[in-house]
């Protein structure tokens, strides 16, 4: 087994100088977008929500304000650069990185476009196409919370702290929906390549997953990517009007540019993510042309990702932010059970249509049990103290809502 | 939209509001129209004639809660009056440091002599200008305030100075609408009375119009005139576009007509 086979990087076999000169220009130009991206989607950002809301917007560097976010940039480096007190300041200064560096790493896996011939070389417009292909990205949205996590921690500051508490339970919350769903597309592809996953999408529209696997998967991850993202509406880690800024409150200068970086860097790559998964990739129509057989799929690829983008956008301009309970109470209580159920049904109908059928009466059953106990749940009248009365509920002083046991105030 | 569909009302407001105006102003590029009523820098006004209205009497200072006016009068030179009356100001000083511009002076004077126009974008770089003499605040003979080298006049602002001083009986009595019970002055002569309360919105007089036509779109229904609603005011905004534009036309076309028969007289 040589090198090349181990690395996922060289999936062609042989290496030679002309394959690492491919690479090279492959990460030159993935990452020179993907930087470019950003600051094209923080002012498509900022200009869209304007619009939304009656503004202007940013407008005065460039034309339309398009070299906006270079200014701040500008300005944001040459900013005086604290490290709080009572930070740890080693942890203090990685975090930041640790939230940037795998929202680069996960942009690798995805398909900008198919493939393409350059002297004599096949090239997959993708920058690394790695056998374990989508578990890449879930690894690294497990790494990135670090970021946001030990940003918290090290800032030494209460509501840095909250914020990063929030961040952690809020990314175990979801990303077991998120994986449920991904599993679901990795069935129905029999591979976990995003390649694979896209090339079997290929083809007319009838054969994307948002439309193979029932709509409710593609809504499941959607909701669930952007809890993962901590976007509006699922902002609870950076509510500006809870938290002050959240894990980022005690940010300055270039370390908060790599945050606000990261988290649009996520945005664009939580969409084209989506878009991999559930909408084909770079599948669409491509004209009879040669020349133009590989600028259409990139044209595509961009297309429904923008589009997402813009998603997320709209999501911030209608949407007011969860309570915290309501976050955890869509996670755990409806997201998990749904992907579940769902999962189940379409593992069974890949198997044979009787038992998906059986899959499906035994997920309907599941529902009504669990929709069951919830309302059993919440429609308690006794219970132990220890657990807090409901919000709403909360006693008076000098009011005793509920007795201290189960058992009746008689047989104390 | 029932209830539970609600929830996608927000996407359609927010996407609808894609397509309509900003409401923002570009502020010293552009400014909003203001209020008929706006309390700005104060003008010592003068009659048709040129006299000046100012008497002398101090009410003003006296009213100001400011402390910021300093008035002292002179009795009239006999050969060369400077006021209709007895007695003019021969003194008059505020000091923009102080003032708050509550207009209680405007209200206390009894002929009118001091009122405020619409101009309160004004800086100055030290105290000697802070304080405008009477050489300052008095109009000049097309009856205008004098604009000062800081002062950031725009259109309009320097028109119907006092202008709430020009509405109806001060007790808000609909049966004094349309009364007018003040002077003239210089270079403008009586000015005209506000619209009324009992009336239709006059948004004409009243110089809201402009206003109220950049935000219609986003007042309540019950804020918008008739004609402005719905389908019906897009006719009525289109009628007015095209007759406009008609107006221009006929316009450009008589000017053309003028020059060419400017040109050769021989053509008539």
């Amino acid at each position: 087994m040589t090198l090349a086979s181990v690395d996922p990087l060289f999936v062609f076999g042989h290496v030679s100088g002309v394959d690492i000169l491919i690479l090279l220009i492959r990460l030159l130009v993935g990452f020179g977008a993907l930087m470019g991206a950003v600051t094209m989607m923080i002012w498509f950002e900022r200009k869209a929500i304007s619009d939304m809301q009656s503004r202007i917007g940013p407008q005065r560097w460039g034309p339309f304000g398009l070299l906006q976010t270079l200014a701040d940039g500008i300005k944001l480096f040459f900013k005086e650069d604290l490290v709080p007190d009572q930070a740890d300041r080693f942890v203090f200064k990685l975090a930041p990185y640790l939230a940037l560096v795998p929202a680069i790493i996960t942009f690798a896996i995805v398909p900008v476009g198919g493939t393409m011939h350059i002297a004599g070389h096949t090239v997959l417009l993708q920058i690394a196409n790695p056998p374990i292909g989508i578990l890449l990205m879930l690894a690294m949205s497990g790494i990135s919370v670090y970021g946001v996590m030990l940003a918290g921690w090290a800032s030494g500051s209460k509501y840095p702290l909250i914020s990063s508490v929030r961040a952690s339970a809020q990314m175990i919350s979801y990303e077991a929906a998120l994986g449920i769903t991904v599993v679901t597309v990795v069935l129905v592809t029999g591979s976990l390549s995003t390649h694979n996953i896209v090339t079997s999408q290929g083809g007319d529209i009838w054969h994307w997953n948002v439309i193979r696997l029932g709509v409710v998967p593609f809504i499941i991850f959607w909701i669930a990517i952007t809890a993962e993202l901590n976007r509006p509406p699922f902002d609870v880690v950076e509510a500006d009007s809870e938290l002050v800024g959240g894990f980022n409150t005690e940010y300055s200068s270039i370390r908060f540019a790599l945050f606000y970086m990261a988290e649009f860097m996520n945005t664009i790559t939580m969409s084209a993510i989506i878009v991999t998964l559930f909408f084909g990739g770079p599948a669409g129509w491509v004209p009879p042309v040669a020349h133009l057989r590989w600028v259409f799929p990139i044209l595509w690829f961009v297309i429904k990702t923008t589009i997402f983008c813009f998603c997320y956008i709209w999501f911030r301009a209608a949407l007011p932010r969860f309570r915290y309970d309501q976050v955890m109470d869509l996670g755990w209580k409806r997201l998990i059970p749904l992907s579940l159920g769902w999962m189940l049904v379409v593992a069974g109908f890949l198997i044979k249509p009787a038992w998906g059928l059986l899959m499906a009466a035994a997920v309907l059953f599941a529902s009504v049990v669990l929709g069951r106990a919830f309302s059993l749940g919440q429609s308690r009248e006794s219970g132990p103290d220890s657990v807090l009365p409901p919000i709403g509920q909360r006693p008076l002083p000098g009011q005793i809502l509920r007795a201290f046991t189960d058992l009746d105030e008689e047989d104390l | 939209m029932s209830k539970p569909l609600s929830f996608f009302g927000g996407f359609k407001l927010t996407f609808q509001h894609l397509a309509r105006p900003t409401v923002t102003t570009s502020y010293p590029q552009s400014k909003r129209a203001k209020q008929p009523r706006q309390h700005g820098r104060h003008v010592l006004n003068r009659y048709e004639d040129g006299m000046e209205k100012c008497i002398g009497c101090e009410l003003c200072a006296g009213v100001c809660p400011a402390n910021c006016i300093y008035v002292r009068g002179l009795d009239n030179p006999p050969d060369h009056p400077v006021s209709p009356g007895e007695r003019y100001g021969y003194v008059y000083e505020i000091n923009y440091l102080r003032c708050i511009h509550c207009d209680l002076c405007v209200e206390a004077c009894p002929t009118q002599a001091i009122t405020e126009s619409k101009m309160f974008e004004f800086s100055f770089t030290n105290r000697a200008d802070a304080i405008y003499t009477k050489a300052e605040l008095l109009v000049d003979d097309q009856g205008y305030p004098k604009r000062l080298p800081w002062e950031d006049w725009r259109e309009g602002e320097a028109e119907m100075t006092g202008g709430w001083m020009r509405a109806t009986s001060p007790a808000g009595d609909a049966s004094f609408e349309g009364v007018v019970q003040w002077t003239g002055d210089l270079g403008v002569g009586v000015r005209a009375p506000e619209g009324g309360q009992s009336g239709n919105r006059d948004d004409e007089a009243t110089g809201s119009k402009q206003l109220r036509r950049a935000f219609f779109r986003h007042l309540n229904p019950i804020d918008v005139n008739d004609d402005q609603r719905g389908l019906q005011g897009q006719i009525s905004r289109g009628q007015e576009k095209m007759t406009m534009a008609r107006e221009k036309l006929a316009e450009r076309k008589k000017n053309k007509q003028d020059k060419k028969n400017k040109k050769d007289p021989s053509h008539q």
